[in-house]
């Protein structure tokens, strides 16, 4: 049994097979991509409990119980998350592919810290973009900030 | 380029429910005659830009070019909308499916640049036509949407529409049209204030003449270009809505994962599929010429079950090849360096060397296809649906006609998924045969991806340089070998004795066009061999470039602008250093200045870059700044840490722990300017990539004394007290 954006979805999947997988073939929420396999790229960034987590090297079974948050659960009673919001008015992403992986991990960044700084946005946001959109990533970061 | 071009047609027409839609047609038939049509034209190859306004007075633009962040669709309709005078807001585009109606000559012509004298270009265009219907070109790429579709195809067009929606006007105001404009999407007359959206417009204008030569805006009217407006694609990717090729489903859908031959060319000899057909939810082994695949009901259950094979691949006769070997060999192909003129007072001579690079693209190479008989579909993402679907026919022998192809999103492409690099479509096409009738996606994993690209060259140059007695230069002569054409190599400089050669070598490496093609290497090879010429002359790097730009204005002034934006002249702390470099491609002029820091243990940190960008006109100028960020970036991780190398003939790097890239931390304040001139418009995808690596080459050594001569930077020592200046000798 997984609990994903408030959703409890009964799956048949092996304990080992990744939550990535489970989240984007079981369940069918394809907005949490892969990019790397081993944790390296933060395309898959999904939140369990509130903490980011790269989900294509995180156990399913480690995901049983607690509350998962895709990018698909951000929005809520209408209104995008400010943090999506400022990706639009940043306009940040280029392909996107890599973009739910880190507006996942900016969530957990800006509920941990919100007025982070440089060091923190550094610290925080190591997720791989392949277009080269990082100084919008940090512009749209600080007008959360600003907010 | 104001006036129509003679060899294109409008055809116009109705659409269901009373709408109006026009066409632009690419080349015509007979190309000494200027042809109007009245219906919708649609000889193979012809059609390239529809226009459709329905009713409700919305806007409809279909775009022959992906989408895939850079922004060209949003740019496209807003120069169809600029001419039109409609309403931004009530415009949407629609990309164009993967249809011979849709293959687009305006990218060869883009591709041909703006030098053609007019006496012959309507005979090379007449023969690039033809060319592109051989291919059945439908690309994106070249960075050719906005320069090629967009000025001889989405502006006319526009402008066509406009004429045909304010003679609808007229008629229906009886009035001269003369007396009527256009604006936001309603034709007025001045004087009586009637006025008429283009909706209510639609269905009369449909059945007007067409306009042979619509006239078209001068800059000064422009009120949507210019002015930066959000782009179509951005929302859906900020809630997990857009859809990319590695997320599409069918019902029954299997998942394919792969091994394929480590060595390029080698087959597959042997594989025991006993094991993986033992684990759960395996349907098949699949084995193909080059590689194996496991076919599952899941990505992971076909991912863990090909983990259980050990399959036995031939090497092609390559297994011995390396990148020292590679390196060897093209090392004996430029010979001795180029002889000197005698009178020059100094020489100097220079090696530079680049490694092969990756594309990849977050979103790893997918295919999903379902083969019924003699039909098939297919579902990716690709920078050239039409030659998608041509692969795709190919590789299941059936004719192209009986192949339907959707394109989707494109999870980054950079020249990956480009004509001729398609081989993940004939491969998931090929797996998809073997399970036939059932749908397979086939997921590469990034090992796949790092280890079967088509890599951006290797290459290697042997610069020899002289100056004269007062420190001028005489001479630049240089001989290259992994690939180099005539727009890479030029150098824009007042030099008397400029050559570069060819010596190449051959290798067995597959290589393909990376972003910004051959211009990545050879930019950084020239600008860092005239920077070490401006050291040898002791003089100002600038200023050196500047005196030499004397007879080139549009790579004098974003040379300046540059400069300027960096504060060239102002003093810096010890082991920091500024370094500029300028180079043109894909008829856009780029300057960059990098702002280097080098801590004493050497570590190498880019503060800053500083791009000042000569494109023509900018279209939508925020994403045509996001553009040249995302190009430094790009080119940041190719000059700093970006290396694949060979062994044994095979890829040894596998996945981003080791093939690498620069974070968020390691990006630089980017300050990008554009600097307007009334150049036709240039591509904006690739430009900015080029000078990367050697402004910060140069700032290096402004920084440290250590000339570095082959990249990444990150396999240089940089401590202080230098050891390397290898590869260098003054005379």
């Amino acid at each position: 049994m997984l609990t994903v954006n408030g959703e409890r979805h009964s799956i048949d999947v092996e304990p080992d097979s990744p939550l990535l997988w489970a989240i984007r073939d079981a369940i069918g929420l394809t907005g949490t991509k892969f990019g790397c396999g081993i944790a390296a790229c933060g395309a898959c960034t999904v939140l369990v409990d509130g903490k980011p987590v790269r989900s294509c090297m995180f156990p399913v079974s480690s995901a049983e119980g607690a509350a998962v948050t895709t990018i698909e659960g951000l929005a809520g009673g209408g209104a995008l998350h400010p943090v999506q919001q400022a990706w639009i008015d940043q306009q940040v992403p280029q392909c996107g592919f890599c973009q739910s992986g880190i507006i996942m991990a900016v969530v957990a960044l800006v509920a941990e810290h919100p007025r982070p700084t440089d060091a923190d946005i550094d610290a925080g946001v190591t997720n791989i973009c392949r277009c080269g959109t990082f100084a919008r990533v940090r512009r749209a970061i600080h007008s959360l900030a600003r907010e | 380029m104001r006036t129509w071009t003679r060899r294109a047609f409008i055809g116009a027409g109705t659409v269901a429910g009373g709408g109006f839609v026009l066409g632009v047609v690419g080349a015509a038939l007979a190309p000494n005659r200027m042809t109007v049509r009245s219906d919708g034209g649609t000889q193979p190859g012809e059609l390239n830009t529809w226009i459709t306004v329905t009713p409700d007075s919305f806007v409809t633009v279909l775009v022959p070019h992906c989408e895939m962040g850079q922004g060209s669709q949003t740019a496209l309709a807003m120069m169809a909308a600029e001419e039109m005078d409609a309403d931004w807001t009530l415009v949407r585009v629609k990309e164009a499916p993967a249809l011979a109606a849709y293959a687009n000559e305006y990218v060869v012509r883009a591709f041909s640049g703006g030098t053609i004298p007019a006496l012959v270009e309507r005979g090379f265009d007449y023969g690039t036509y033809r060319i592109v219907r051989w291919f059945g070109l439908q690309v994106t790429g070249g960075s050719s949407a906005v320069r090629g579709t967009g000025v001889y195809g989405m502006a006319v067009a526009g402008a066509a529409a406009r004429e045909m929606l304010v003679a609808a006007a007229a008629q229906r105001f009886g009035i001269p049209a003369s007396e009527c404009s256009a604006h936001g999407s309603r034709v007025t007359h001045r004087a009586s204030g009637k006025s008429a959206t283009f909706g209510e417009l639609a269905a009369a204008a449909a059945t007007l003449p067409v306009p042979s030569r619509p006239a078209l805006k001068q800059p000064e009217q422009y009120s949507i270009r210019r002015t930066p407006r959000p782009r179509f694609d951005i929302p859906s990717k900020v809630d997990g809505r857009a859809i990319y090729g590695i997320d599409f489903k069918l019902p029954g859908m299997l998942y394919a994962a792969v091994e394929i031959a480590p060595v390029y060319g080698g087959s597959l000899v042997s594989v025991d599929s006993a094991p993986a057909e033992a684990m759960p939810g395996v349907k098949r082994v699949v084995r193909l010429r080059e590689a194996v695949a496991v076919v599952a009901d899941s990505f992971w259950h076909a991912h863990k079950a090909l983990a259980t094979l050990q399959p036995q691949f031939e090497e092609a006769g390559h297994g011995d090849v390396s990148s020292a070997s590679i390196f060897a060999a093209f090392d004996r192909s430029l010979g001795a360096a180029a002889e000197m003129p005698a009178g020059a007072k100094t020489t100097i001579t220079a090696d530079y060397r680049v490694p092969f690079l990756a594309h990849a693209t977050m979103e790893p190479m997918c295919c999903t296809a379902k083969v019924e008989g003699n039909r098939a579909e297919v579902w990716a993402g690709t920078q050239d649906p039409l030659n998608c679907r041509a692969t795709a026919a190919k590789a299941l022998g059936l004719a192209p006609e009986d192949v339907h192809v959707t394109n989707l999103l494109l999870g980054g492409g950079f020249g990956r998924r480009l004509p001729g690099n398609l081989d993940y479509i004939d491969l998931g096409a090929r797996i998809a045969k073997a399970m036939s009738p059932a749908p397979v996606k086939m997921v590469w994993t990034r090992e796949n991806d790092i280890q079967h690209d088509w890599y951006r060259p290797a290459a290697m140059a042997r610069f020899a340089g002289a100056l004269d007695a007062q420190g001028a230069p005489m001479s630049i002569r240089s001989r290259y070998a992994g690939g180099g054409d005539g727009e890479s190599v030029f150098m824009p400089y007042a030099i008397a004795d400029l050559s570069a050669k060819s010596g190449d070598a051959k290798h067995p490496v597959r290589t393909g066009p990376w972003r910004s093609v051959l211009n990545s290497q050879h930019g950084f090879f020239k600008e860092s061999f005239v920077d070490e010429l401006a050291h040898a002359a002791k003089k100002d790097p600038y200023a050196f470039r500047r005196d030499l730009l004397r007879d080139q204005p549009r790579f004098r002034a974003v040379l300046d602008a540059a400069a300027a934006m960096a504060k060239w002249n102002e003093p810096l702390p010890e082991r920091e250093g500024r370094g500029i470099a300028v180079t043109a491609c894909f008829g856009s002029i780029v300057a960059e200045v990098a702002h280097v820091v080098v801590s004493p243990d050497g570590k190498l940190r880019v503060k800053s870059m500083f791009a000042a960008v000569d494109c023509g006109d900018v279209v939508n100028p925020d994403s045509a700044a996001a553009q040249a960020e995302g190009g430094i970036i790009f080119g940041l991780s190719a000059a700093l840490v970006g290396e694949i190398t060979i062994a044994q003939g095979r890829v040894v790097q596998r996945n981003f722990n080791d093939y690498l890239m620069i974070r968020l931390a390691d990006a630089p304040e980017i300050r990008v300017q554009f600097i307007p001139s009334n150049a036709r418009p240039g591509g904006l995808g690739e430009p900015c990539v080029p000078v990367v690596a050697p402004a910060v080459a140069n700032a290096i050594f402004a920084a440290t004394g250590i000339r570095v001569r082959d990249l990444p930077f990150k396999s240089h020592d940089l401590a202080v007290s230098p050891t390397s200046t290898s590869g260098r000798s003054i005379s």
